[in-house]
């Protein structure tokens, strides 16, 4: 089980975690590094081979004698010697974490050591208690028959607070139906879900359902609490039933769509989906309801053409990037990538391409072109993100248009490695003139800056480019022969 | 022996140390997991555990796997923390093994004990089951709890409150007192006021990104039981001649709490000012290690060597929370961190909530995590009194195309939860309550603050106002924003015999109990604190809740549970 734990620990440090690197030139931190030096030059004065942690910690990083540690320990050692016991003992004797030093001036922790030890300490259930039954740790053992109720004349009420006092109480007895919701209407007034979800359990198995549900009908504590009861033991026949009865039909499809999640095999998915799409849900979820189903159905025949497409190995582009996954249950904008990257060409008439993709689901402009964007730069393919922004009017004049502003569309070719060359086209596009020379500078279009600056008339900037550009280099040239005129 | 319910082990943690078990005859412990038990030469087995019904099986696996011809046989216990519960008694009932089981009891832990000033019941799932489920089981807990630290600090004169649960808690206490008179006890009160608040009164404040120094420890690792692990390269230990080699893998598992003496002095402020707090903290120490230059007899020696231990204690913890610090500035520097902030600030101040915000379009097209999409778009609509219907529909839309149209439950759970909302009375509160209530202030003093919204750099967390405002001048001059705000408020005040009246001294404080029904942040508490100990406040703050939650545990808590795709 350690070994489980401390892969567990592994996984997170590994994945969560990454490297920080800390700027050493950032004036920000200076105090903090101040601190730290501090800290680290008083290391070489008080040089105790001892860790000086406050709290002794064992390897696996758990304060020694907490709870979590003590079990890993007994589970390393349960199997095996005596030794690792009497160690464990040791440890866990030999350091009691502090208790936190109060803030304020009420201690609140005493409330929880040893009652017995506090004489004017009286809690609540000591005090009512009419058996003087402990909560926790008993001394003797009882017969078994002792914890059963046999008395019958317990009145609702008594029979609901002996309950909330953990006892168990036959509740067979309340027969007549006003009997019975007498005692549910007990509970409810108590509060205890505990309590009430008993009830509710004995009502269940002794009434009518039609009977059950008139009366929970009145009775909204108890229909939640009965509601909740059925979706945690899963429950859903019963539970649509009752949702049915109620007219509450926008649960009752929620409710049913959420089985889904539990059908393993897709094609059984894709049925289940499509008899989803009749529930009577909300006219903006049905619509979401339909696409779902859609999209399964597309994710179905594509992953069937694509793996038989990959296995035959005809393909470059599945030879070229073997994929990682199925498409199977992705989310649609993962599969318009994905369709963005085996099947950008594909005629808008085949399911997979991305065109088709994007008209039967509506997808608005600026999630394709950001999608698009990202596939098509991904496999490098300049020619293909030229022509997702070329427009050509009536005059047959192209001219550049990005639905999301061209310095994402810079920043999403840096990610992907873009040339220089690419790059500084687009940002050379970029409307705002202190976001492009941001961009420009950023990612070193030279051109771009010198000719920002040219329209700028920023001689003074231009100038103190220059060092920024290699000696002798065409940019270089060109910053002088601006400045020369 | 002891089996138990891992997530139980956290909070006993804090209250019992294995040594204390060890010394009532816990031989072993284990955690409970499916299969066999482990061998142990133990008679007795106990079970710790949550009634859940996923944790039934599990123990009912465990038992149907003992061996049954071993000798000598082992004897079953089962302990439900906090309460007995019927429904998981009839679930072990009907798999066959609940006459297994020689005691079935309960170990009532209600509230429990984080820091001097605060009591938490650890119930993860309170607001869920409150606010979606309608369960109202844990403010019967609750309730409970309230009676218990009553009957350890006498009874409550004054009983404030506002909101259905907070509403629902103050009846069953009063009936509770009322059914059993044998509660009525004679200690003198320590607690003035009793302050009951709705975590759905202001669902704006755990949505925001806490900034103060442990919100943001909180925010970006996850406080467990006053437990944080952190990545470990930092705190790697820099002797020389090791140059590093084996860097720790291991997380590093520090405790938090206020008996770190520099921990409770820089845990509440803004991380603005905490650098300025080390960097003189380290200067003070470096002199005081410096002062062995100058001892020269004996017993300046000596009380120099007598001062060593916490010396060095000051010493490590100086060090480990630089690192943190370190951290912490890391991510509170990067660009994401700065945009985002900008962008709860203005929803928080009134800006822009009423259209689609660029920044959250970017992060769904990005593929932030979801969780973070959720909390902006929540944070919108609570700060606009819901969306306009198209808004909403746009980032629904957006969201389940790229996160997987199954999220449609877990939007559905928000909605329910009144945190993402259509715009329903075409009218927007929250300017109003926002300008009553002081919740946006623009000249924040994060070094020497002089008001509680340091703690999220110019938000005032409504929930803390609400507690300000009934100190003073009390909530009369506030009735018309407190209509606004769901739930009924209300007052009620509790007998005390003639003898237990406090008679008060003139300039001593008042103390109040406010308790979180659903669920607080460090900020909230960190303000609170701040209220404490403001010279002419005349009120000091005790804070009990159902759990500490920041803004993505507490929504995680009402996603669905989605099970994972099947690959």
């Amino acid at each position: 089980m350690s070994r489980a734990r401390a892969d567990e620990e592994e996984y997170w440090h590994s994945s969560k975690f990454r490297a920080f690197t800390f700027d050493d030139e950032d004036d920000e931190l200076s105090q903090l590094k101040e601190s730290k030096r501090a800290v680290n030059s008083l290391r070489d004065i008080v040089d105790d081979d001892d860790d000086d942690d406050l709290e002794r910690v064992s390897w696996s990083g758990e304060p020694v004698g907490s709870i979590s540690w003590s079990i890993k320990e007994t589970a390393s050692s349960s199997s095996s010697s005596l030794e690792g016991r009497d160690s464990s003992l040791q440890k866990g004797s030999s350091s009691y974490a502090a208790f936190p030093k109060q803030v304020s001036s009420y201690s609140l922790s005493n409330l929880f050591k040893g009652r017995n030890k506090l004489p004017s300490f009286q809690s609540l259930s000591d005090a009512l208690s009419d058996t003087g039954i402990k909560n926790y740790a008993p001394e003797l053992r009882r017969p078994k028959a002792e914890y059963k109720d046999y008395s019958s004349d317990w009145s609702p009420k008594d029979t609901v607070r002996r309950m909330q006092r953990g006892k168990v109480c036959s509740l067979e007895r309340f027969r007549s139906l006003q009997d019975k919701l007498v005692l549910l209407d007990e509970a409810v007034a108590g509060h205890d879900g505990n309590v009430i979800t008993a009830v509710l359990i004995f009502l269940k198995r002794t009434l009518r359902r039609e009977i059950l549900f008139r009366e929970l009908e009145v009775r909204q504590v108890a229909l939640c609490h009965l509601i909740h009861f059925l979706k945690e033991t899963g429950e859903q026949k019963f539970l649509l039933d009752l949702l049915r009865f109620l007219d509450r039909t926008e649960e009752v499809a929620l409710s049913q769509y959420r089985e889904h999640l539990n059908i393993q095999d897709v094609e059984k998915r894709r049925e289940f989906l499509k008899v989803c799409i009749g529930l009577p849900f909300s006219a903006e979820d049905t619509s979401h309801i339909q696409d779902h189903y859609t999209l399964l159905e597309r994710q179905i025949i594509i992953e069937t053409n694509d793996r038989h497409l990959e296995t035959a190995g005809q393909s470059e582009i599945f030879r070229k990037y073997p994929r990682k996954a199925s498409i199977l249950n992705m989310p649609l904008v993962t599969t318009l990538f994905y369709s963005c990257f085996y099947h950008y060409t594909e005629a808008e008439g085949t399911f997979s391409s991305p065109t088709n993709l994007k008209k039967t689901f509506k997808i608005p402009d600026k999630q394709y072109v950001l999608t698009a964007l990202a596939a098509r730069a991904k496999l490098r393919a300049w020619d293909d993100v030229d022509a997702l922004f070329t427009t050509k009017n009536w005059l047959g004049y192209t001219k550049k248009k990005a639905p999301i502003g061209f310095h994402r569309v810079v920043e999403i070719l840096q990610r992907n490695n873009a040339p220089v060359q690419v790059l500084q086209e687009y940002v050379r596009l970029v409307e705002d003139v202190e976001t492009r020379l941001n961009l420009a500078t950023k990612y070193k279009c030279h051109d771009v800056v010198i000719e920002t600056y040219r329209d700028l008339k920023d001689r003074i900037q231009l100038t103190a480019y220059k060092c920024k550009v290699e000696r002798g280099s065409a940019e270089e040239e060109k910053i002088n022969s601006i400045l020369n005129n | 022996a002891i089996v138990w319910d891992e997530y139980l082990t956290g909070p006993f943690g804090l209250i019992a140390q294995y040594s204390l078990l060890k010394e009532h005859e816990v031989e072993k412990m284990f955690t409970l997991k499916p299969g066999r038990l482990p061998q142990a030469d133990v008679k007795n087995i106990i079970f710790f555990v949550r009634p859940k019904l996923e944790l039934m099986d599990i123990i009912t696996d465990n038992v149907l796997r003992e061996d049954r011809g071993r000798s000598p046989q082992r004897d079953f216990h089962i302990l439900f923390v906090p309460r007995r519960s019927l429904l998981c008694e009839q679930w072990l009932k009907e798999q066959g093994v609940l006459g297994s089981f020689i005691h079935r009891e309960q170990y009532s832990l209600d509230l429990i004990p984080f820091d001097g000033d605060l009591l938490s019941m650890e119930s993860e799932s309170a607001f869920k089951e409150c606010y979606l489920e309608s369960d109202q089981t844990s403010l019967y807990h609750a309730a409970k709890g309230l009676m218990t630290l009553q009957a350890l600090y006498g009874t409550i004169p004054q009983i404030f409150g506002k909101g259905e649960c907070a509403r629902h808690v103050a009846n069953m206490m009063i009936r509770m007192k009322r059914e059993f008179p044998g509660s009525q006890n004679s200690i003198f009160p320590v607690f003035d006021t009793l302050l009951l608040l709705d975590r759905n009164v202001d669902l704006l404040t755990p949505l925001a990104t806490q900034l103060t120094y442990e919100g943001l420890i909180d925010e970006i690792y996850g406080i467990q039981n006053t437990y944080v692990k952190l990545p470990p390269e930092k705190f790697a230990p820099k002797k020389q001649g090791e140059g590093g080699k084996d860097l720790p893998t291991e997380p590093k598992k520090l405790q938090l709490n206020s008996a770190e003496e520099l921990y409770a002095e820089i845990r509440d402020k803004n991380f603005n000012a905490v650098g300025s707090v080390l960097s003189k903290k380290a200067k003070i120490i470096s002199a005081a290690f410096e002062e062995r230059h100058h001892a020269k007899t004996v017993g300046e020696i000596k009380q120099f060597v007598s001062q060593l231990p916490h010396m060095q204690a000051a010493r490590s913890s100086l060090a480990n929370h630089t690192s943190i610090a370190e951290l912490i500035k890391d991510i509170t520097t990067s660009e994401d961190f700065f945009d985002n902030l900008t962008v709860e600030q203005e929803f928080m101040s009134g800006i822009d909530t009423d259209k689609v915000n660029n920044y959250i379009e970017d992060c769904i097209a990005q593929k932030h995590p979801l969780i973070k999409i959720l909390r902006l778009v929540c944070l919108q609509s609570v700060c606009n009194s819901g969306l306009k219907q198209k808004v909403l529909d746009h980032y629904k839309r957006e969201i389940l195309q790229t996160y997987g149209y199954e999220h449609i439950l877990t939007l559905n759970n928000l909605e329910k939860a009144g945190l993402l909302k259509p715009q329903t009375s075409g009218r927007n509160n929250y300017p109003t309550i926002r300008k009553t209530l002081r919740l946006w202030m623009d000249d924040v003093n994060e070094q020497n603050p002089n008001d509680i919204s340091y703690v999220y750099s110019g938000y005032a967390p409504l929930s803390v106002r609400l507690a300000q405002l009934l100190a003073r001048p009390g909530w009369r001059s506030i009735e018309e924003v407190l209509k606004m705000l769901p739930g009924p408020h209300f007052e009620e005040r509790q007998q005390l015999p003639t003898g237990l009246q406090k008679k008060r001294q003139h300039g001593e404080n008042r103390v109040t109990l406010v308790f979180f029904l659903g669920g607080v942040t460090y900020a909230e508490i960190a303000a609170l604190r701040f209220l404490s100990q403001m010279e002419d406040g005349g009120t000091e703050y005790v804070i009990a809740t159902t759990k500490l939650i920041n803004g993505t545990s507490w929504i995680k808590s009402l996603m669905e549970r989605l099970e994972p795709a099947p690959f």
